[in-house]
């Protein structure tokens, strides 16, 4: 069938490029912004499915990556907690948070989860920036290597090895979601939401798990990431954070599992090529926004391939 | 005890006439296009920023004043024409995120062309605070408030007695309709930009000499201003007024008898608590869908 | 199957509906005609769970389910179409008509994102019995094709297969045959006799008479949301009031 067919494709294409590309890159540096995208690209695959799939705009999902990774760095580094038990903490504080939050909220119509996450990221970022006991404050704290019975993971070829198992693990799980009764409950509620109801989907529970589960993903690839760069910074959780992940998912497709990770892998580099332009940064991040949103609303990938299957007519 | 209570009072009177003009931005051109102008904060700031430089610059005060205004108003109307127009037909979440890129650009522009430092303005009649019932109030709070209320007087005015703003009202009641007797309805989002960016540099520069103004001084209070107009319920000027007042003073209150450092959490503590308990805000009008 | 009972809806000072009562027979096609604004978009918003009403009832094989939601409804068995044409453009056909079939699959997030074999088993039926659909309603050949590149007379008919692979007991059409021309009209009145002949129940909004008047067994009409006549075809057109607000003095 045709889509079982791209689904596996895309993953193998995607496993080959992830198996080569060390061998590709020079040094260390580069398997460094590998892995980041890596992980960003964890996080845009998440929101993308609450954005392009469900229709919902989360203007605060930086707050929940910041919860997971100042979860793990307080609590291995304050109560000596093993790491993957911190991160599971974090994960489970994360979803609960999310589901208080979203339950209400998304009965509601329109934009209120824009608004909603909006507030609650910009408190999150406020609290880690004002409790400098826990958190160290604005100046941040160092995070404890990760240590899983006995083996530390250790240095940049470990790190890719285990950032790039999570994101194959992390897109499997997302096209196996599109395809499936949930998946298209999902698009459905998108497409036409009172349409969906009368078939029955009961819009606001699946909204909600959606969000719920977007929002634990992030914590945990913030988990993760606090343990890879060693040192975590409030502003992981700020504002300008979360706009960055929409631009990827915006940029990348929204509504495409790959074009997160497209997304995710321009939007990690290009600030990596701006950092001898100090301020150019916001400008062409906004530029960017802005120019895909009028030319391209669709999104990389998708305009792509819609640009090659009109080709093929 | 009362003298601090004032006090506390006061200057949440202060931020909060700069919140109301703030939401009432936000509340125009939400209702002429249902699109929540994230670049909002940016005007207030331009409008601070501006004014500073050319007051700095040797430009008399007034002169400022308007140049400062009038840039401002020009950089809404050009941000409409280059990026609202072209998307006007897309989904309004296509919209948001193109205000939000716009915000970016504003803020990463000044940034670069005029630094990170902050700037002041001179206060408009000096700064020797005045004693009211205790406590001390500072002069340009005064002009604040007035000018605050000056403005919502004249734009009461302009939509409920010029054509113009009858024009907009209809156009934000129900667009199609607007066009069917003949409203240019781009022209009146047009305007809204317009509108909206003059009242946010009007809030920026009344409050420069108070809060200082930099390059990011537009963010918190955009966003701030936000808050104020969902609180108000995004609907008309009173909510808005009511909603940027109501803010400012919970926020001064929370600095005061809470806590200084999370003085900034109030505004969104408060529109979560909204959304739960209060979703169409203060003044909300209810409204029944028709499918 | 369906009693419908006092029931009435204002909207502020709007009396869309007002103490409207009939019912409708198991296996029979029932239709709801009269002037535009008459209240028969409301009605069938108020039985398909979108508004909830005023005051009066509806029994729903033998249960008051007036104000339940839509997807609840769905659960009893009611399936519904729309006038204005509510299909997901941003899915492919099938999964269009898969959607319509969502309360007979796994709702699990978890057995999704896994892709357990029971979830994959289940889905190749559903999308087995969603092409049988589409070839029932006569669109088979879209099986391949995405929403948004089907013409208007092909996407009613998809909303019906969706409608239809819910597998409903009693299924509302608002107007079928809207926007179509007489050769489409005429394939939509086959396709409605088909589906009443399979054992659904058929509830119908129409303007079109000819149709209204060759399929209906029943028919109800409105006039400023409040009944104006009730009975099989013959009778509803020999009404002397029917036909002064509505059909028309005889020529």
């Amino acid at each position: 069938m045709k889509v079982f067919q791209s689904r596996h494709r895309g993953l193998l294409v995607l496993a080959l490029v992830l198996a080569l590309l060390p061998l590709v890159l020079p040094n260390a540096f580069y398997l460094d912004v590998a892995i980041r995208i890596a992980l960003n690209a964890i996080v845009v695959i998440a929101l993308n499915l609450l954005m392009g799939y469900t229709g919902q705009i989360s203007l605060g999902h930086a707050g929940f990556y910041g919860l997971g990774a100042y979860a793990s760095a307080a609590l291995t580094t304050h109560f000596n907690w093993p790491p993957l038990a911190a991160l599971a903490a974090g994960a489970l504080a994360t979803g609960l948070l999310a589901w208080a939050l979203a339950r209400p909220v998304l009965k509601l119509k329109g934009h209120t989860l824009a608004m909603a996450t909006l507030g609650l990221g910009i408190i999150i970022s406020i609290v880690i920036n004002n409790e400098t006991r826990w958190t160290g404050g604005p100046d941040g704290m160092p995070v404890p290597s990760f240590a899983l019975a006995g083996i530390t993971v250790e240095g940049e070829t470990s790190w890719y090895v285990v950032a790039a198992v999570l994101l194959l693990l992390m897109t499997w799980l997302a096209l196996n979601l599109i395809d499936s009764p949930v998946g298209r409950a999902l698009q459905a509620i998108h497409g036409s939401e009172i349409a969906a109801r009368v078939a029955g989907v009961d819009t606001t529970r699946f909204k909600v798990r959606v969000f719920v589960l977007s929002a634990v993903v992030a914590s945990i690839a913030g988990s993760v990431s606090a343990h890879y760069i060693g040192f975590i910074t409030p502003g992981m959780a700020g504002f300008f954070h979360s706009i960055e992940l929409v631009t990827m998912v915006v940029v990348g497709g929204m509504a495409s599992v790959f074009g997160s990770i497209i997304g995710a892998a321009l939007l990690t580099i290009l600030p990596q090529l701006l950092q001898a332009f100090e301020g150019w940064e916001v400008v062409v991040f906004g530029v960017i926004l802005m120019g895909t949103m009028i030319f391209l609303p669709k999104g990389l990938v998708p305009s792509i391939a819609q640009r090659l299957r009109a080709r093929r007519k | 005890m009362l003298a601090q209570f004032l006090q506390f009072l006061y200057s949440g009177m202060t931020v909060g006439s700069s919140y109301a003009l703030a939401a009432l931005g936000f509340t125009i051109i939400y209702n002429a296009s249902g699109v929540i102008n994230f670049a909002q904060g940016e005007f207030i700031m331009l409008g601070g920023m501006l004014a500073a430089l050319m007051a700095g610059a040797g430009v008399p005060m007034p002169l400022a004043i308007v140049g400062a205004v009038v840039a401002t108003a020009v950089v809404g109307l050009a941000m409409e024409k280059a990026v609202i127009e072209p998307a006007r037909n897309a989904q309004v979440v296509t919209l948001i995120i193109i205000t939000i890129g716009a915000s970016l650009t504003i803020r990463g522009l000044v940034q670069i062309w005029l630094g990170k430092a902050t700037h002041s303005l001179a206060p408009f009649s000096g700064d020797t605070p005045i004693q009211l019932l205790g406590a001390s109030l500072l002069p340009q709070s005064l002009w604040v408030l007035g000018v605050t209320l000056a403005v919502v007087g004249a734009l009461a005015w302009f939509f409920g007695r010029t054509l113009l703003g009858k024009a907009m009202l209809a156009t934000s009641h129900n667009k199609l309709a607007a066009q069917l007797v003949g409203i240019d309805t781009r022209r009146v989002l047009l305007l809204s930009f317009g509108l909206s960016a003059l009242l946010g540099a009007v809030g920026g520069i009344l409050v420069a000499p108070i809060t200082y103004t930099s390059y990011d001084a537009g963010i918190m209070l955009g966003l701030k201003g936000f808050v104020a107009a969902v609180l108000g319920g995004l609907g008309g000027g009173v909510g808005a007024v009511a909603g940027g007042l109501i803010l400012g003073v919970a926020e001064a209150m929370t600095a005061g008898y809470i806590s200084s450092s999370y003085k900034d959490a109030v505004p969104f503590v408060l529109i979560l608590l909204i959304l739960f308990f209060m979703p169409r805000g203060l003044f909300g009008a209810k409204l029944s869908e028709r499918v | 199957m369906l009693t419908i009972e006092h029931l009435s809806k204002s909207f502020g000072g709007v009396h869309a509906v007002q103490d409207v009562s009939f019912a409708v027979r198991a296996g029979t096609i029932h239709s709801v005609i009269g002037p535009n604004g008459a209240g028969k978009t409301t009605l069938f918003n108020l039985v398909s769970g979108i508004y909830a009403p005023t005051s009066g009832r509806i029994i729903l094989k033998g249960e008051n389910v007036a104000g339940m939601a839509p997807d609840a409804l769905a659960r009893r068995g009611l399936s519904r179409t729309f006038q204005n044409l509510q299909v997901c453009m941003n899915m492919t056909a099938i999964d269009n008509v898969m959607v319509g079939a969502h309360l007979g699959l796994n709702q699990n997030l978890f057995a999704s994102m896994l892709r357990l074999p029971a979830v994959r088993r289940r889905d190749a039926e559903c999308r087995l019995e969603a092409a049988r659909l589409m070839d029932f309603v006569g669109v088979g050949q879209y099986k391949d094709a995405d929403a948004s590149q089907m013409p208007y007379g092909a996407l009613k008919r998809l909303e019906i297969a969706r409608a239809l692979a819910a597998e409903p007991k009693i299924l509302l059409l608002d107007e079928p045959a809207a926007g179509l021309n007489h050769t489409e009209t005429g394939q939509i009145e086959e396709l409605i006799r088909k589906v009443a002949q399979s054992g659904v129940t058929v509830l119908l909004v129409e303007h079109d008479m000819k149709l209204v008047m060759n399929l209906s067994d029943q028919l109800l009409v409105l006039d400023y949301g409040k009944m104006l006549a009730v009975g099989t075809a013959a009778e509803v057109r020999a009404n002397p009031d029917v036909i002064a607000a509505y059909l028309g003095a005889p020529a």
